[in-house]
């Protein structure tokens, strides 16, 4: 038998989506093959890595990004301007930790305040997540969409929970894209766009948030939600899950005890930094090769290798 | 199986004589193909025609074995190319680089760190598997290196990197026994490489110089008769590298062209050009795609604690749920005295949790629910891990007789579960524990304090 190459084409195509404005402005997916399969046909555009930051001073970070960051991280305006000059990701991820009500509970006019003045400092485009808790991040979304009219964000995100007014104030009211958060299963994931497209939100102004993990925690489920959802999208055409995929990565990766360990705690594991930077780019590596086509990190190291691991498959 | 019911009765005698207690040779045919009856049921089958079925009828990729003893595995043997069609099945193994450049100091560093990076991850060992011993043009200095290698005492399996016959002949002879790699054949040594390797049917590494030409060159080594492989993905970039891996596998696995199905080597050592992190990130891409051999260029906690975590997670089956048996489990000797520690019947959650206690020393009750085999959230989001069952649990459990302690320690995920667990449970004092398991032994310390102060 000679020697002839394994090509695959498939019908389906991710959909393309736009964040931000400007020359700046980003586009997500667009691609005809499985992540980094270039040999079987057109991989659209190039995965995005974001930079995430938040609203109140990150007090539980490692000490190493505090003093990276210095005063700066006290205010997120400041915060932001310094990570796009400093660190040129392709955008930045403010997470709204304030708002939660275990924590600060802060109102919706004070979170639109500070996302006003976040996107105003900066041309990078804004990806906005609130705090995980549906009933609150409904209402701060609602108020923060508003106040970043014409902007162009993306906001984490609208669940089964909360999608009508999230999805009504982002994808409707005032112009942005949808992230449309369901946990690791497929036809949850289907079933969230659907119920956005009946709402009237254009599949093409959502973006898929299909869950996250750690490496090590759980994170096969991850593996195979993503492998089945894109093989759905593009090998049997279905609409209803071409959408592109972020993964906000380091929401989950400096949770775990890889990273959460001092090293008083243990010894041999060495510097905790560092640990959080592996464990990150392992996360991030592994969700965008199975599909994912941007992923939040918070290390500037971590930034650092995925920009030039994605540029190596460019 | 690829073959068809006509594709097996063109290898029958034709004869139709019903010996197998079928009517015709073609009525047998099909039940074999669709498995159901076995080619051996035909007595006139001839041997050639057998050779030709048992060949057809081989999986699409080969299950190799590599090392020895301790340091033995399998590498390969995959049947699918997305672990939810079925399952991966033999984990994807690391090696570490040693070459014959390495002064004795950093080989002996570079062996210390593989000895100290070993532990136990949910049940699984967790260390570097082979040591990739390269060739870079000393001979002396690498039978030297192969010998040091060795006599460390190391528990490894090796593998062979190297293109010279003459200098292998050499190292082969302190290692044969030990089943190692040897990797290094091209379109120049294939013959002396085979007949080096054949006695002992080690396993011999093809280099990839394109992967048009790595075909060309699993078919002559096949053409010697030779099938105890493992496959070179080396390209000049690590793009080109991703495709030869991925097309390897695809080609083994969809087309079912067998000259492809054999476990491959990544150097993901190359590939990262001395940057620990792209090491990282090149590693984590070929644990999901296809790299059997992932060869690093020094091992530490760093690299180890997410790179074993994933390929443990990658490589467990989906069709088994990972559960243990609901039950009260004593930790540490727990007596009459100690604490109760809630968790859920998740494999996972209950090592991580179990080695947290464990580590801890602390006398410890685990109580473990029925929670349909799910982590924490999942279950409690499932409706399977809430007050009413844990309550129920801990009632019907017997647990009150084996300790009188009457601290219920409920996992930090599920404080909101407290309020309600006190009203079903008016007898036990609900704690809240910690999120991360990992704080539970200062937590456990802490609440053995306060026992021993209210005592
Ligand atoms: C993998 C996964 C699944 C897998 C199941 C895996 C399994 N066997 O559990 C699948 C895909 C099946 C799944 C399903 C669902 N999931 Co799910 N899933 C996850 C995911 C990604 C990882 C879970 C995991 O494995 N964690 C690792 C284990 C080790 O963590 P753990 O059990 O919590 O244990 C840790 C701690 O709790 C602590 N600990 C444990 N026990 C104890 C005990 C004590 C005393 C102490 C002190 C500490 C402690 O130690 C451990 C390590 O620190 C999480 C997201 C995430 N990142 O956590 C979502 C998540 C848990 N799932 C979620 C949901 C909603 C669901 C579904 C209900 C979705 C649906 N609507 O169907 C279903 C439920 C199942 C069903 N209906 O069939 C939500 C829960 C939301 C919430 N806050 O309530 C999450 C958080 C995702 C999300 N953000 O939406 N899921
Ligand atoms: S025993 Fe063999 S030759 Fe005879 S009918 Fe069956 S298949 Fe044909």
């Amino acid at each position: 038998m000679a020697f002839k190459m394994s090509v695959q084409e498939y019908k389906g195509k991710i959909n393309e989506v736009e964040i931000g404005k400007g020359e700046k402005a980003i586009k997500l997916g667009g691609q005809q093959t499985l992540a980094f399969y270039d040999f079987d046909g057109d991989t659209g555009n190039s995965q995005k890595i974001g930079i995430e930051i938040t609203d109140v001073y990150p007090e539980e970070w490692v000490t190493g990004l505090k003093e990276f960051y210095g005063d700066a991280a006290k205010n997120p305006a400041e915060w932001a301007k310094f990570v796009e000059e400093k660190l040129n990701p392709d955008f930045i991820c403010l997470r709204l930790q304030g708002a939660d009500p275990n924590e600060l509970d802060k109102s919706p006019e004070e979170c639109a305040e500070v996302a006003k003045a976040v996107v105003e400092a900066i041309q990078l485009p804004l990806v906005i997540a609130g705090t995980g808790n549906h009933e609150k991040d409904a209402k701060v979304f609602e108020k923060v969409t508003a106040a970043v009219e014409g902007y162009n964000c993306l906001f984490l995100a609208a669940t089964e929970e909360n999608y009508k007014s999230v999805g009504a104030a982002a994808g409707l009211a005032y112009g942005h894209k949808v992230g449309a958060e369901s946990s690791v299963d497929i036809n949850l994931a289907k079933q969230l766009n659907v119920l956005l497209d009946q709402l009237g939100v254009k599949y093409e102004d959502i973006v898929m948030h299909i869950g996250c993990s750690a490496a090590g925690y759980g994170f096969e489920y991850l593996v195979s939600t993503v492998d089945r959802i894109r093989l759905a999208a593009l090998a049997q055409n279905d609409k209803t899950l071409q959408m592109p995929i972020i993964t906000p990565v380091s929401f989950e990766t400096w949770g775990v005890k890889e990273t959460i360990a001092e090293e008083s705690d243990a010894p041999d594991w060495g510097d905790r930094e560092e640990r959080g930077i592996t464990m990150e780019v392992t996360t991030a590596t592994s969700i965008l090769s199975v599909g994912a086509d941007a992923v939040i990190v918070r290390h500037p190291k971590s930034l650092e290798t995925m920009k030039d691991f994605v540029c190596q498959f460019a | 199986m690829a073959l068809t019911g006509l594709d097996i009765f063109k290898l029958t005698p034709k004869k139709n004589c019903k010996d197998c207690g079928f009517p015709t040779c073609l009525a047998f045919s099909m039940k074999v193909a669709a498995g159901a009856m076995e080619i051996e049921k035909c007595p006139y089958m001839s041997d050639e025609a057998l050779e030709k079925l048992s060949e057809a009828t081989a999986p699409p990729m080969k299950a190799l074995k590599v090392g020895n003893g301790d340091c033995e595995f399998k590498l390969g043997g995959e049947t699918v190319l997305f672990r939810h069609e079925k399952t991966f099945v033999n984990r994807n193994r690391f090696a570490v680089m040693f070459t014959d450049e390495l002064s004795d100091g950093h080989i002996e560093a570079k062996l210390d760190n593989i000895k100290k990076v070993n532990y136990v991850r949910i049940g699984e060992d967790m260390h570097v598997e082979i040591a990739a011993l390269k060739y870079m043009g000393d001979k002396d200095k690498y039978v030297n290196l192969v010998k040091k290698v060795k006599e460390s005492g190391v528990s490894l399996a090796y593998m062979l990197i190297c293109e010279d016959p003459n200098v292998l002949q050499e190292a082969l002879e302190l290692v044969k026994n030990e089943n190692p790699i040897v990797y290094g054949v091209n379109n120049e040594n294939y013959e002396a490489m085979v007949n080096l390797v054949k006695d002992n049917k080690l396993p011999l590494g093809l280099k990839c110089e394109g992967i048009e030409e790595l075909y060309n060159l699993v078919e002559k080594v096949q053409g010697l008769d030779y099938k105890e492989l493992v496959l070179g993905t080396e390209g000049p970039t690590a793009k080109e590298t991703f495709k030869n891996a991925v097309q390897i596998r695809r080609m083994a696995l969809k087309d079912q062209d067998r000259k492809f199905g054999y476990p491959s080597v990544v150097f993901a050592n190359e590939l990262a050009k001395d940057n620990k992190y792209m090491e990282v990130a090149m590693s984590s891409l070929f644990t999901l795609k296809y790299g059997s051999i992932i060869v690093l260029e020094d091992i530490d906690y760093a690299k180890a604690l997410p790179l074993f975590a994933l390929r443990q997670n990658v490589y467990t089956d989906p069709q088994r749920p990972m559960r243990v048996e609901p039950d009260v489990y004593p930790v540490n000797g727990a007596d009459e005295n100690s604490p109760v520690l809630v968790t859920v019947d998740f494999a996972l959650t209950y090592f991580i949790v179990a080695g947290e206690v464990e580590r801890s020393k602390a006398p410890t009750w685990l109580a473990i629910p029925d929670a349909g085999g799910y982590s924490v959230l999942t279950a409690w989001a499932a409706g399977k891990f809430g007050a009413m069952s844990i309550a129920k649990f801990i009632k019907e459990s017997g647990i009150a007789d084996k300790t009188k302690s009457r601290k219920l320690v409920l996992p930090g995920l599920v404080a909101v579960l407290k309020g309600e667990l006190e009203d079903e449970l008016p007898d036990w004092e609900i704690v809240v524990g910690p999120e991360e398991a990992m704080h539970l032994p200062k937590f456990l310390k802490q609440l053995s304090q306060e026992e021993a102060a209210n005592a």
